[in-house]
């Protein structure tokens, strides 16, 4: 039998390459059991890039479901708070190319803004409290409504239920606390068509 | 303009990237008066001609690629690598294969990927392998050194080496012979005393090979000058050099027939000293913590030793170096210095959540 | 000689100090008008206390401290408050901040000051009241207040008082010609601050050599007191509070620690000063030794200038020449950081300001990519790799920039200013530890959301579940009913259902209440029905009008007896 298989150098082959199928395959086997994972953590990873701002923009009732869904196969750029960045990150997590923001679900921000209730014209309807996803909303019915601006998302739910319109997105001011360097520009940013960085410098020189 | 803004720190040294590559061409000059003094006009003209083709060719991609051609060709950068290729192509060979091995250099090593910092092996070394698997024949055909050569018979004048250069077809005859790892390499069953009573390139030697320890304690000055003015630091060079002594000290087999040769010999043999000092030196394919210049420069030593001895080229500083350049990032990863107020050193890939 | 260690790394770059020690420390006309920030410090800006058109005298308070990170801020000089403003203020942003303006009226009246004379015998914790209220922070550059710093707690025993006269940044001499001239004053300052400590075992005085006459000055001073003055080699940066704590102790402050922790205190010799004055002679801050220097200015001196007195005022009186002048900057050529207006005040932590020529610091060139030449990891005095938290800053790669220690990068400079290719890595760096304390701060800030989020839909739910629950029991409670009662169930059911509707809608008071009513008010009705029917009686109406009114007289009885007998029946 052993001297048939060599002389045969095709079932030579054969006979070895099936054994090294069964043993890699084995191997394989005893892996998946004993590094089994529990759950599935990639939706929980997603769900942690997410900004949480639970705004719906993407179309699913907070961060989660989209979470979910992007695990599913959705895209990932449907997301305007988080933007570019959050994309990136998701991208590298899923290790898919990272694509531009669908404009469809809105844009991104440059500067994140919060609600704030203009106080002396709230009704005190409750409205706003519920749209809130983050119970982000202070007051009880007939009595004025506030924001805690530090638990704000930024989400704008509550501003379209208010019936007298007294809910304004406001911008977060950037002070000097908040103020931080730029980034100086790449040098492999120094292409032809960028030329006003030189000759910017070269103006400082002269 | 006296009130901007301005990210500190506002003073600035004096070194620039243009006067370190200036004072790297200007450090390989003991070694090229060397290599002209032994073994004629070639060096030189392939340097000058390799510079021509680096300077033209980087001027044309960086137009293609749509960069400030000034700003880049400022650098000095591709003199460096074409000066380095030049030095380390055989002198007299035909023109074309200077010319083949600079475009690779610095178009294809260099440019493509990404221009000056972004290249991941030493141009210079990359170009120069292409040449020698391409061309194997004009790349081994070395000239002989001047002390070797018959009576009446000397290196031929400068034209005479442009119309070699430029216009033989064949390689030249009556001025070639081999080089001292190439005697090493095809004197087998010889010990090492025999090949030295035998073969005039060791008998008339002061130590290592005749033409060949000049070539080399050439490049060593010019390397002790960079040192001295820190364009770089000692660990790679010195680690090399050490590596590639203890190496051939631990084979030596006391100069039997199997023996590949005395440290001395290695040392000053072949590339040795251009390479510890001026190739393994380049900082953009390197290691770049100290701890892992040495370890880098460790493994070029035992890598160009394995190669003399066992391999089948007769040097091996071009190879043991690119194989070095694959390992830079990973010895990047594993040897981060410790930190000020740090008990450990980290990992370059730690993830926070180890932590 | 005492024992000093070396930092590795670190760079020389020329000294630049004797032009600006030729003459002693001088004095500036008062300026019309002087601004004061109410931020000069680390932590929370100063509350101002004073309104526009207040009158006030030099050294009065003009602004409370706002918790415990804070410290006072005093009036420069007496005049009259004319503008509590947002103007330029001294930082690297350019941006405006609250400022108190104050139009000189050029007496420069002090209010009356009340030193201690024995401190000895005076509680730390008086001491450090005073030095609080004297709003004294630290003078050598971060401005972190004192009082703070001197108050480790109990937990934190202090053996070793650092005093900090290194001033390692070229050009700035505010230090050293301090301690020529009041050596004696900044020592007895050292005495309060060891005194406020607890008498720490070591004190010491941390001096680069090429202070040779400050060592002399301060050497009679120091002499049986205790006080060891260290000198060690001149290198830039050695006045780093970490690489002074290990030149002069050999100790590494562990990351992310303060030096209270491992059982020291650092401070300036400049505060030092203060201190004494606030203390001893009852000056609070409102003065400091700053250097006037750079080619661009035709004097390079010393002077005591009043805090709130705008660059432009020092700039005119040492004929600035704008023309020549690269850029202006507030505090030294490495650490500094350029003005973008000359209207911005001096500060407490102003130890220079630096108007050098073109010649003198030039432009800065454009950014080559970087070669890795690694001559940013020698100078680097704390062993970072600049050249690869360059590579991930640029790929702002947050985890990797951590991994290679990027925040404990103290932006000393030294990187930037040995980089062959230019390149502005402490800005980078400056950078990328913003955008990754944002990151975290957003982190925070998303987990936050989605806890609360969470929370809400599980209230939410619960509500639903509990709506839910209510109409399944119902829904039995009615089929129940239907199984046990057969034929007449409707009935049954509605009976049910009104009954649970009464019982839900009342309680047993308020029935028993609303059954006396209808008994009272249907007496009332029968009360009145009898007297329209005796009415009706007595003037003989047709019999017609008398026999409804006696049907409703006799209904109206009927109902009282009903009401009668449902309030007899009711439990209550």
């Amino acid at each position: 039998m052993l001297d048939f298989v060599i002389q045969q150098p095709i079932i030579a082959a054969l006979v070895a390459l099936s054994g090294l199928g069964i043993l890699f395959g084995a191997l394989l086997g005893f892996a998946a059991e004993k590094f089994k994972i529990e759950g599935d953590p990639v939706i929980d990873q997603i769900d942690q890039l997410l900004p949480q701002t639970q705004c719906g923009q993407c179309g699913f009732p907070g961060c989660r479901p989209y979470a979910q869904s992007i695990a599913d196969g959705d895209e990932i750029n449907k997301c305007p708070p988080g933007g570019q960045s959050t994309i990136n990150s998701i991208a590298s997590l899923l290790d898919v190319p990272a694509p531009e923001l669908d404009q469809e679900h809105g844009q991104e921000e440059e500067v994140k803004s919060v609600a704030f209730i203009r106080e002396d014209e709230c009704i005190g309807c409750t409205k706003c409290i519920q749209a809130c996803p983050v119970d982000a909303i202070l007051g009880a019915a007939k009595l004025m409504h506030t924001v805690i601006a530090d638990e704000c998302t930024g989400c704008d739910l509550c501003v379209e239920p208010c019936p007298v319109d007294c809910i304004d997105m406001l911008p977060l001011d950037v002070g000097i606390k908040q103020w931080q360097w730029p980034s100086p520009p790449l040098p492999n940013g120094l292409i032809a068509s960028d030329k006003t960085y030189i000759s910017l410098n070269h103006e400082d020189a002269a | 303009m006296a009130f901007k803004q301005v990210s500190s720190p506002h003073a600035h040294g004096a070194q620039n990237t243009a006067k370190v590559m200036q004072l790297v061409v200007w450090a390989t000059i003991p070694g090229l008066i060397a290599l002209t003094w032994h073994f004629g006009w070639g060096s030189f003209i392939n340097v000058i001609l390799a510079s021509i083709t680096a300077v033209v060719s980087e001027a044309l991609i960086l137009k293609m690629r749509r960069r400030p051609v000034g700003f880049y060709l400022g650098d000095y950068s591709a003199v460096v690598t074409a000066v380095l290729l030049g030095l380390a192509l055989p002198p007299l060979c035909p023109w074309w294969v200077v010319v083949v091995g600079t475009l690779f250099s610095v178009v294809i090593a260099k440019q493509l990927f990404g221009g000056l910092g972004y290249n991941p092996f030493n141009p210079a070394m990359v170009g120069y392998v292409v040449v020698l698997i391409s061309f194997p024949i004009e790349m081994t055909t070395w000239v002989a050194p001047l002390a070797l050569l018959p009576d009446g018979i000397t290196h031929p004048d400068f034209l005479e080496s442009l119309k070699l250069v430029f216009f033989s077809t064949s390689p030249m005859d009556g001025v070639t012979g081999a080089t001292p790892l190439d005697s090493f390499k095809h004197a087998a069953g010889l010990t090492v005393d025999q090949i030295y009573q035998q073969d005039s390139l060791f008998s008339q030697a002061m130590f290592a090979g005749v033409g060949w320890e000049w070539v080399n304690l050439g490049f060593l000055v010019g390397g002790i000058v960079l040192l001295g003015s820190r364009v770089f630091t000692w660990h790679g060079p010195v680690a090399m050099l050490v590596t590639l002594a203890l190496m051939s000290l631990i084979f030596w087999d006391s100069g039997s027939s199997q023996s590949p040769g005395s440290p001395l010999m290695h040392l000053f043999s072949g590339a040795s000293m251009m390479g510890a000092f001026f190739i393994l030196t380049d900082p953009v394919s390197s290691a770049v913590s100290n701890r892992g210049r040495l370890i880098y420069g460790a493994l070029i030593g035992i890598l160009v030793y394995i190669i003399r001895a066992w391999g089948n080229y007769p040097d091996a500083v071009a190879f043991a170096i690119l194989l070095a350049n694959f390992t830079a990032p990973f010895i990047d990863n594993y040897t981060l210095p410790r930190t000020y107020g740090h008990t450990d050193r980290r990992k370059a890939t730690e993830r926070l959540e180890d932590k | 000689m005492r024992q000093t260690w070396v930092t590795p790394g670190g760079v020389h770059p020329p000294e630049n100090k004797l032009q600006s020690l030729t003459q002693p420390i001088g004095s500036l006309p008062i300026p019309d008008k002087l601004v004061v920030p109410l931020g000069q410090h680390i932590g929370a800006p100063a509350i101002a206390c004073v309104s526009v058109g207040d009158k006030v005298l030099k050294g009065q308070k003009i602004a409370d401290p706002a918790g415990t990170v804070s410290a006072a801020i005093h009036a420069p000089t007496s005049g009259i408050i004319s503008a509590i403003e947002s103007r330029p203020v001294a930082h690297s942003s350019g941006m405006d901040a609250l400022c108190v303006e104050i139009t000189s009226d050029g007496d420069d009246k002090w209010i009356e000051k009340s030193g201690i004379s024995d401190f000895e015998h005076t509680s730390a914790k008086a001491l450090l009241s005073i030095i609080t209220e004297a709003g004294i922070a630290g003078m050598g550059g971060a401005g972190f207040p004192t009082a703070v710093k001197l108050n480790p707690g109990f937990q934190r025993p202090i053996d070793t008082l650092i005093i900090n006269a290194t001033e390692c940044e070229p050009y700035i001499t505010a230090d050293d010609s301090l301690i020529r001239e009041r050596a004696e004053e900044i020592i007895e300052g050292i005495g309060i601050l060891s005194h406020i400590l607890g008498n720490p075992h070591n004190i010491l005085i941390g001096i680069e050599d090429n202070k040779p006459e400050a060592i002399e000055a301060l050497a009679p001073h120091t002499q049986d007191t205790g006080i060891n003055v260290v000198s060690f080699p001149t290198k830039y940066p050695s006045g780093g509070e970490k690489q002074l704590i290990y030149i002069l102790t050999g100790k590494e402050l562990p990351s992310g620690q303060i030096p209270a922790d491992i059982g020291m205190v650092c401070v300036n010799i400049g505060t030092t000063h203060a201190i004494k004055r606030a203390v001893v002679d009852g000056e609070p801050l409102v003065s400091r030794v700053t250097t006037m220097t750079g080619e661009a200015c035709e004097i390079n001196r010393n002077y005591d200038v009043l805090i709130g007195t705008p660059v432009e005022h020092m700039l005119e009186h040492n004929n600035f020449d704008a023309q020549s002048c690269s850029r202006v900057i507030m505090g030294g050529p490495m650490m500094g950081f350029s003005l973008t207006s000359k209207q911005i005040p001096i500060v407490k932590t102003t130890n220079c300001i630096l108007a050098p020529s073109v010649e003198e610091i030039p432009h800065n060139e454009p950014a080559q990519p970087c070669i890795r030449c690694g001559m940013c990891a020698e100078a680097c005095p704390v062993s970072l790799l600049p050249q690869q938290l360059l590579w991930y800053s640029q790929a702002e790669d947050h985890e990797r920039l951590e991994a290679h220690n990027l925040f404990d990068c103290i932006e000393c400079g030294a990187c930037s200013y040995v980089c062959p290719s230019n390149i502005p890595l402490v800005q980078h760096y400056r950078s990328s530890k913003s955008d990754i304390k944002k990151a975290q701060e957003e982190k925070v800030k998303s987990t936050q959301a989605r806890e609360r989020f969470e929370f809400r839909q599980q209230r939410i739910e619960l509500a639903e579940k509990e709506r839910e629950a209510k109409r399944a029991a119902r829904r039995e409670a009615a089929q129940q009913a239907q199984a046990s009662t057969g034929t007449d169930a409707m009935a049954d059911i509605i009976a049910a259902a009104q009954a649970r509707a009464a019982a839900k809608t009342t309680s047993p008071e308020q029935e028993l209440a609303k059954l006396q009513r209808a008994v009272s008010s249907a007496e009332m009705r029968v009360e009145k029905a009898q007297v329209k029917l005796d009415a009706a009686l007595e003037n003989a109406e047709p019999t017609e009008k008398i026999n409804i009114l006696s049907a409703a007289l006799s209904g109206a009885q009927q109902k009282l007896e009903k009401a009668k007998v449902r309030f007899a029946e009711h439990p209550n």
